[in-house]
């Protein structure tokens, strides 16, 4: 049994009466992906900020190993623009200010061509992937992830969870995310925890997803507020992408748009 | 002559190389009205020197010191923005100070040289203890430099990555407080935010890191020092507005420079 690098017994957080989080355990072991799931104003930022120390519990206790070395990497970060900043000097001030470090850690995620661009001209993508070489250069036993696949396409999302397995391969650290979305995690994920102030249910991924809290979220059925639409185009493009009409004679159907 | 201008030129390039660093925070933190809050306060200070009988330089001391303390504390409480906050600072501690210097009868108080600086007016006895506060200063800003671009960056990253956020914090809002102290006698209260913001901002378009922004805007400033008082001495303009002018100067001229990044 090997003891967990961060445990949380019993935690509950009010803000200004306000309750946050209620009787919250967990415990995650070296090595561990972790993912935290729930709605809007479940708490989960809450969840992160106490495994970071940026809040102390209201009670209950957090415990933490004590070789404990966390890179965190924040959901957003705004640098303005009046701070001349390239990519490279952002990473020294995470402490280590080695260049062979940082184009390690740089290259680990992809995003080596960005390292001497200013801070403020890279693309949201490749901004979140160096906001994750910082937080690597801090050589942490736990990587701690707030919302990393928001506003990510699905693709982008499968890379990064790739990028996220192999980093956690490479360099057997544990990894705690928070995850915006209800029904997708990582697959590699060890942990699920549904958390809507309260841990509603955790464990595996599939576990989780039969569980009846968490289908109680959505008692209301996911399919009433969702339709597909179906597309019924009366043309289709050629390999020139001119239009080619199917049907010339019912033509009711985006009459009026031309492609031309 | 020579002994009128000697000190003025030194006091007033001492003041600017070291708010050329500091400075540079204000721009990139936004905070320009907290620079203004801590001169208006420092007019507190001056009331505060007459009423206890002492140097009014230690009066406005230690009233900004208090004042940056008290504004980082408050800071943490979020039921008021910190912009009305600094308001209900600045104006509340500037009309207490008029109060006070009023209630001292028989004393005359020059206003003008208050708020516009009466730089030549200072001492060689002065250039001693402004060069000791600004090397403290230096070596200090030197000291939190980096945690301090860390926290400017992200405060949450800068704790969770184990930097003593709030200490670092107060000991810059302390170190702009002293600074504010000695532009007083240089420029005055209404316009010592003008030489910790104007040449950074000017040194922006020049520098690709911070360090090259801190150290341009700090020759801009030694720069508009010397323009602003030959001015003075040649047209006979007062010596703060025309200090203030050319930094205006030379930051239009960075202007007409296409943008670096």
């Amino acid at each position: 049994m090997t003891t967990p690098i961060v445990q949380l017994d019993d935690v509950c957080l009010s803000i200004r009466g306000q309750s946050l989080l209620n009787h919250i355990n967990m415990a995650l072991n070296p090595g561990e992906i972790m993912t935290v799931i729930g709605p809007n104003g479940a708490g989960k930022s809450s969840l992160l900020k106490i495994v970071l120390g940026l809040y102390k519990p209201s009670s209950g206790k957090r415990h933490i190993h004590k070789r404990l070395r966390i890179g965190y990497m924040p959901q957003k970060l705004q640098i303005d623009p009046s701070l001349p900043l390239t990519v490279q000097r952002f990473l020294a001030l995470a402490g280590n200010p080695n260049r062979p470090d940082i184009e390690a850690a740089l290259n680990d995620v992809n995003a080596l061509q960005t390292i001497t661009r200013p801070i403020q001209s890279i693309s949201g993508g490749e901004f979140q992937r160096v906001l994750l070489a910082r937080a690597l250069l801090r050589n942490p036993t736990l990587l701690v992830l707030d919302e990393p696949a928001q506003g990510v396409d699905l693709h982008g999302q499968q890379e990064l969870y790739q990028l996220l397995a192999s980093i956690r391969d490479k360099r057997q650290c544990a990894i705690l995310m928070v995850s915006h979305d209800l029904h997708f995690v990582m697959a590699r994920t060890d942990q699920v925890i549904c958390l809507n102030q309260h841990v509603c249910c955790s464990g595996t991924a599939d576990a989780v997803a039969n569980h009846p809290e968490y289908l109680a979220l959505f008692d209301q059925g996911i399919e009433k507020d969702f339709a597909v639409y179906t597309h019924h185009h009366d043309h289709h493009h050629n390999i020139h992408g001119d239009v080619v009409k199917d049907d010339t004679h019912s033509n009711n159907n985006c009459s009026g748009h031309h492609h031309d | 002559m020579i002994e009128i201008i000697a000190p003025a030129l030194i006091i007033g390039l001492i003041l600017t190389a070291i708010a050329g660093p500091l400075g540079s925070f204000i721009v990139w933190g936004r905070m320009s009205y907290f620079g203004d809050t801590l001169a208006h306060s420092a007019l507190l200070g001056v009331a505060l020197g007459l009423f206890l009988s002492l140097d009014p330089i230690v009066g406005v001391i230690i009233v900004t010191v208090s004042v940056a303390i008290l504004l980082s504390t408050l800071q943490k409480q979020r039921n008021i923005s910190s912009d009305a906050l600094l308001g209900i600072v600045a104006h509340g501690t500037l009309a207490l100070g008029l109060v006070l210097v009023s209630l001292r009868e028989g004393v005359r108080v020059d206003l003008l040289g208050l708020l516009f600086g009466d730089l030549l007016a200072v001492t060689f006895s002065d250039t001693l203890w402004v060069g000791g506060c600004a090397l403290l200063l230096a070596i200090v800003t030197k000291l939190i430099w980096n945690p301090l671009l860390n926290i400017l960056i992200n405060s949450d990253l800068a704790r969770a990555e184990g930097l003593a956020v709030d200490k670092i914090r107060m000991v810059y809002m302390i170190c702009l407080a002293l600074l504010v102290a000695i532009g007083m006698k240089v420029v005055g209260a209404l316009l010592i935010t003008a030489l910790l913001i104007i040449p950074p901002a000017g040194a922006r378009r020049l520098a690709n890191t911070p360090e090259q922004m801190a150290l341009f805007a700090s020759l801009i400033g030694m720069t508009s020092i010397i323009l602003g008082m030959l001015a003075s001495l040649q047209w006979d303009t007062p010596a703060g507005p025309s200090i203030v002018l050319s930094a205006c100067l030379l930051f239009s001229l960075t202007l007409t420079r296409g943008s670096q990044s």
